[in-house]
């Protein structure tokens, strides 16, 4: 699994952080802030790593 | 009418009762992801539910096979299919595995493991080997190594068991996620050989003997691998209602199939078409969408712009175009 981006998706109503988007192995994903989503684990791990999860736009 | 006495030997029952299977899929029914992969060294589930793929540098084929119709020499009638995993160039370490949910569903003790296989043996024998993994945030991940088993195929279908020992997790730390890994592949050997696996009928049960195999209907078994991931598909909708919260994106919601194990991940592959009466509208490739889904329902909504012309307020079933599917996972 190659992680190559991360960025946090907003809510509809745009007041908190509810997913992030993912580029995974070239495929798009909206990965939820869920700790037992080993989608989202992965990019702990990631960002363990040294890399940053992008702020919403 | 006499009334008779109901003696205990009258009851007897010597049935197997019981879910005794722990494996998921173990006749390989269920193949939502597609039927057969081929010549690929990526890791991951490619075709038969539940069954992941580690690559570990191989080459390989996989596909679910149809048992032929009458029957196989070795295989009882009860298979209808079973998983080919065709490896083309060996390495060590490429496995198939299942990772059974919860490591302390797999009680210390006695376990057997029983399938049916044929095929071609890995350079060292067919491994089967087994891990408890303890989660995130767990203690570190230990492979039973005194429990692998090896075992020899041949071209006709044979029924292999094994009684292993689990270890107590007493003083373990067990986190989120955790799981037991039961694999079958080549081991340590380096060997670029090739082999190929034909399987089905795998079982892991409590206790020292290996009972026949425990039958579920397609249906039961599509449900239990639904709690990990489910394609949408055509001519199946995504949505059978949005609301159009603009003229150009759309959001809604459905409950899942089953409950998820987890909040799943959300992907699309190709576009979304919205009808509504006669009208159908498609959304542009490589739009926006972002998923507020939780475990038991599925939520997203399109933004920057995914569709033109829909009416603001207007609700729109959400569905796909030909070939073109959504993904919802919650994998381990």
């Amino acid at each position: 699994m190659k992680i190559n981006l991360a960025q946090y998706q907003r809510n509809i109503e745009d007041t908190d952080n509810v997913a992030i988007k993912a580029n995974i192995d070239g495929k798009i994903y909206s990965v939820p802030l869920d700790p037992t989503n080993t989608d989202y684990q992965a990019i702990q791990e990631w960002v363990a790593e040294g890399n940053t999860i992008q702020e919403a736009d | 009418m006499a009334l008779s006495k109901i003696t205990s030997s009258s009851i007897t029952d010597n049935a197997i009762h019981g879910r005794r299977n722990l494996i998921i899929n173990g006749a390989m029914q269920v193949s939502q992801r597609g039927t057969s992969v081929s010549s690929i060294t990526s890791s991951g589930y490619k075709t038969v539910d539940r069954w992941k793929t580690n690559a570990s540098g191989a080459t390989y084929s996989q596909s679910q096979e149809s048992v032929t119709v009458g029957g196989e020499t070795g295989l009882p009638v009860q298979f209808t299919k079973f998983l080919k995993h065709n490896v083309t160039t060996g390495n060590d370490n490429t496995a198939i595995y299942q990772y059974v949910e919860d490591v302390t569903s797999i009680p210390s003790g006695n376990v057997t493991i029983s399938f049916y296989t044929k095929g071609t043996t890995p350079d060292g024998g067919l491994k089967v080997r087994f891990w408890q993994n303890f989660g995130s945030g767990g203690s570190t991940e230990l492979e039973l190594t005194s429990e692998i088993q090896s075992f020899t195929l041949t071209s006709t279908w044979q029924r292999f068991t094994a009684t292993i020992t689990i270890p107590s997790i007493s003083g373990k730390t067990v986190g989120t996620s955790s799981y037991f890994i039961i694999a079958l592949g080549q081991g340590s050997s380096t060997s670029t050989d090739a082999w190929v696996l034909d399987v089905t009928g795998v079982q892991l049960e409590v206790g020292s003997q290996a009972t026949p195999f425990e039958h579920r209907s397609y249906g039961e078994e599509l449900s239990l691998c639904q709690r990990y991931y489910y394609r949408r598909t055509n001519p199946s909708y995504y949505l059978h209602f949005a609301i159009a919260y603009g003229t150009t994106d759309i959001q809604g919601g459905a409950f899942h199939p089953v409950q998820m194990r987890a909040s799943p991940t959300l992907s699309f592959d190709g576009v979304l078409k919205a009808s509504q009466g006669n009208a159908e509208i498609y959304s542009s490739s490589g739009f926006s969408f972002t998923s507020y889904s939780t475990n038991d329902s599925l939520g997203f909504y399109t933004s920057g712009g995914a569709f033109t012309g829909l009416t603001q307020f207007r609700g729109y079933m959400i569905s796909n175009d030909t070939n073109d599917y959504m993904e919802v996972n919650s994998e381990l």
